[in-house]
């Protein structure tokens, strides 16, 4: 296998190319990406890994739209308050985001820079796509 | 080095100073010399939009409708207030200005946020993405024969067991998610469009819905409350007074009648076909083009629906927010690459479209490269910048004109002949059509808009226009 790299020796890497894992909207608008493996990673990334990261990513987008008691109490409480509550406050969605945002560096950092691949969040692309550059292998040339 | 010798004037001697040069794409911010002003992505924004209060504030190009709204609002209730209510606090309870004050404020707070929220807009796509989306659409497509036109770009999804279309945008450079809809008014792509509302000077869509309807709702309970109390002031005088001498004495009334009269049966009529639209977790646009009618076939439904109208009420009014997805006041990073700004038949139009006295002007040329193309026009976004200001219009429009008519080429088929250009309430809908030949447009001739002549039958853009081509429809609000 390849000499494992940091997160940090990764930015000066050359990008080789970029991966894009789109939205799967067969259960509505809801934010969900597809579990789908792309060719591109197969040399790269097992299957399994992959298909739990983009698993875990969209049930945390689903809890973060979920409709349920909290959600529609936050949504009351923030009507009654003419919505002014979310100037001291965050949403539910934006906490989740956050989360995200975590489990997104996790990832990167443990499983997916070793591997010379990075990992874009999805809210700097609109919710549209997880973005997943491949970085070149320079040690064993080009792939 | 040495003085020159001017007239008997010695030149001190000049320090030169060298500013550093960044060679490599570190973060500017850190080098205070650097020649580079750092934008905010708003500074940068692709949309026909504008911007106040640095990015904070973000509606439609054009808002002389909305000022109407906020004057009209704030003259009738002043009126009613200043002239009105003394009379009927003291006569019959002072809890009548009280309840006044408070719906008043509440249909105020609701249209600001209807009109200054991002309404779901989605980001355009970056070029690397664009690409990636064309290679897939040409790999599924392939290879074209001699005269075989190429298929339009869509793609089929089943939802809850109806088979959605998905469209390409050739502006945004994205499949459309379902129920989203391009506004080519505002030039974006908008999540769960409903449609573009000229009265609040912004679009309506999956962000700020909630905040339209409680809008036209509780604006429905204000014009009510004023015209039966302005009503019941007069009569109250007129059993004293008589019914002339009453109307000279308070002539305000006279004004706020008129005005709560015509406005009752267009915003009446309007929440109750929110409501309806609501309950059964449609947008304006689906019900237009009877998207899940019945009529269409017996296995058409609306796979949207959470099944009853209270579920489907609640999660239109009190389900999760979700953030804008355009980071408005994010800092532009000067290595990655913006997406293209390339515009629907803008390529006459930069002369126009750059606000004269607006202190921002073309941000984009000295960033980065992202003009591609010569035609390609970019849309400076200007904002007056600064200090949270007024919201002066920034482009003269009269306030009677009704903007969405002759924006951008769009070809409007007004769907009922008889135009009430009087009606205080009329959607712009924006489907995602293909182009019918030009309509007629009884009410352009009405009113003074200023019409882009670049953008009207341009042969170049139609083609450009051929997915996003904007039907707008005139719905009368008493449906």
């Amino acid at each position: 296998m390849a000499e494992t790299h940091s997160l940090q020796d990764l930015r000066q890497a050359a990008v080789a190319s970029k991966v894009f894992v789109q939205r799967d909207y067969s259960s509505g608008t809801i934010c969900k990406f597809q579990t789908k493996f792309p060719a591109e990673l197969e040399s790269r990334i097992d299957k399994q890994q992959f298909e739990e990261t983009v698993q875990t990513l969209n049930n945390l987008y689903a809890e973060a739209e979920k409709l349920g008691g909290r959600s529609y109490l936050e949504g009351c409480l923030a009507c009654l308050t003419a919505y002014t509550i979310f100037l001291c406050m965050e949403t539910h969605y934006e906490k989740v985001l956050k989360k995200i945002a975590k489990y997104i560096q996790e990832q990167n950092e443990k499983i997916y820079a070793p591997l010379g691949l990075l990992l874009t969040d999805p809210i700097e692309r609109g919710l549209r796509v997880v973005e997943i550059i491949i970085f070149e292998d320079r040690s064993i040339g080009s792939r | 080095m040495t003085g020159n010798m001017h007239l008997g004037v010695e030149e001190p001697i000049r320090e030169c100073q060298y500013n550093q040069i960044c060679t490599h794409n570190s973060s500017s911010m850190d080098t205070p010399h650097t020649k580079k002003k750092i934008k905010r992505k708003w500074q940068v924004f692709p949309g026909r939009n504008k911007f106040y209060c640095n990015g904070r504030i973000m509606m439609a190009k054009q808002t002389g409708v909305f000022y109407l709204t906020m004057v009209l609002i704030l003259v009738t209730s002043g009126l009613f207030f200043a002239f009105d209510c003394p009379f009927l606090a003291s006569n019959l309870t002072p809890a009548i200005p009280a309840i006044g004050g408070v719906l008043f404020v509440f249909v105020m707070g609701m249209l600001l946020r209807a009109s200054f929220s991002d309404p779901g807009v989605l980001p355009r796509a970056t070029p690397e993405e664009a690409a990636d989306i064309e290679r897939q659409i040409d790999a599924t497509n392939g290879p074209s024969g001699p005269g075989y036109r190429p298929p339009p770009r869509t793609r089929e999804v089943l939802i809850n067991g109806q088979t959605v279309k998905l469209k390409y945008c050739f502006t945004c450079k994205i499949f459309r998610p379902p129920r989203a809809s391009h506004c080519s008014l505002c030039d974006n792509c908008v999540e769960r469009f409903d449609h573009h509302c000229p009265w609040v000077g912004n679009c309506v869509g999956r962000r700020n819905y909630r905040f339209f309807y409680l809008f036209i709702l509780s604006l429905s309970f204000l014009t009510i409350f004023i015209f039966s109390f302005v009503i019941t002031h007069v009569i109250l005088r007129s059993n004293r007074t008589g019914f002339l001498s009453a109307l000279k004495d308070s002539p305000a009334s006279v004004l706020e009648v008129v005005v709560c009269f015509f406005s009752i049966w267009s915003i009446v009529g309007l929440s109750g076909f929110h409501t309806y639209l609501m309950s059964s977790n449609q947008t304006t646009n689906e019900d237009i083009k009877g998207s899940w009618s019945s009529k269409r076939g017996k296995g058409n439904y609306n796979p949207y629906s959470y099944g009853n109208f209270i579920t489907n009420c609640c999660a239109a009014l009190c389900g999760p927010l979700p953030p804008s997805l355009i980071d408005r006041r994010g800092f532009v990073q000067p290595d990655t690459p913006q997406p293209v700004a390339q515009t629907n038949g803008t390529g006459a139009c930069p002369s126009n479209q750059v606000q004269s006295h607006m202190a921002a002007t073309n941000p984009l040329l000295h960033s980065q490269p992202v003009i591609l193309g010569g035609g390609a026009a970019l849309q400076a976004k200007t904002s007056l910048g600064g200090p949270c200001s007024t919201l002066g219009p920034s482009q003269p429009s009269l306030p009677s004109s009704i903007p969405g008519l002759s924006c951008g080429g769009e070809l409007m088929a007004l769907r009922d002949s008889e135009i009430h250009c009087h009606h205080h309430h009329q959607h712009f809908i924006s489907p995602e059509e293909t182009p019918s030949p030009p309509a007629a447009l009884p009410c352009a001739t009405h009113l003074g808009h200023h019409v882009h002549p670049a953008q009207l039958f341009d042969p170049a853009s139609q083609d450009s226009l051929h997915e996003d081509s904007v039907r707008g429809l005139v719905k009368l609000s008493s449906v």
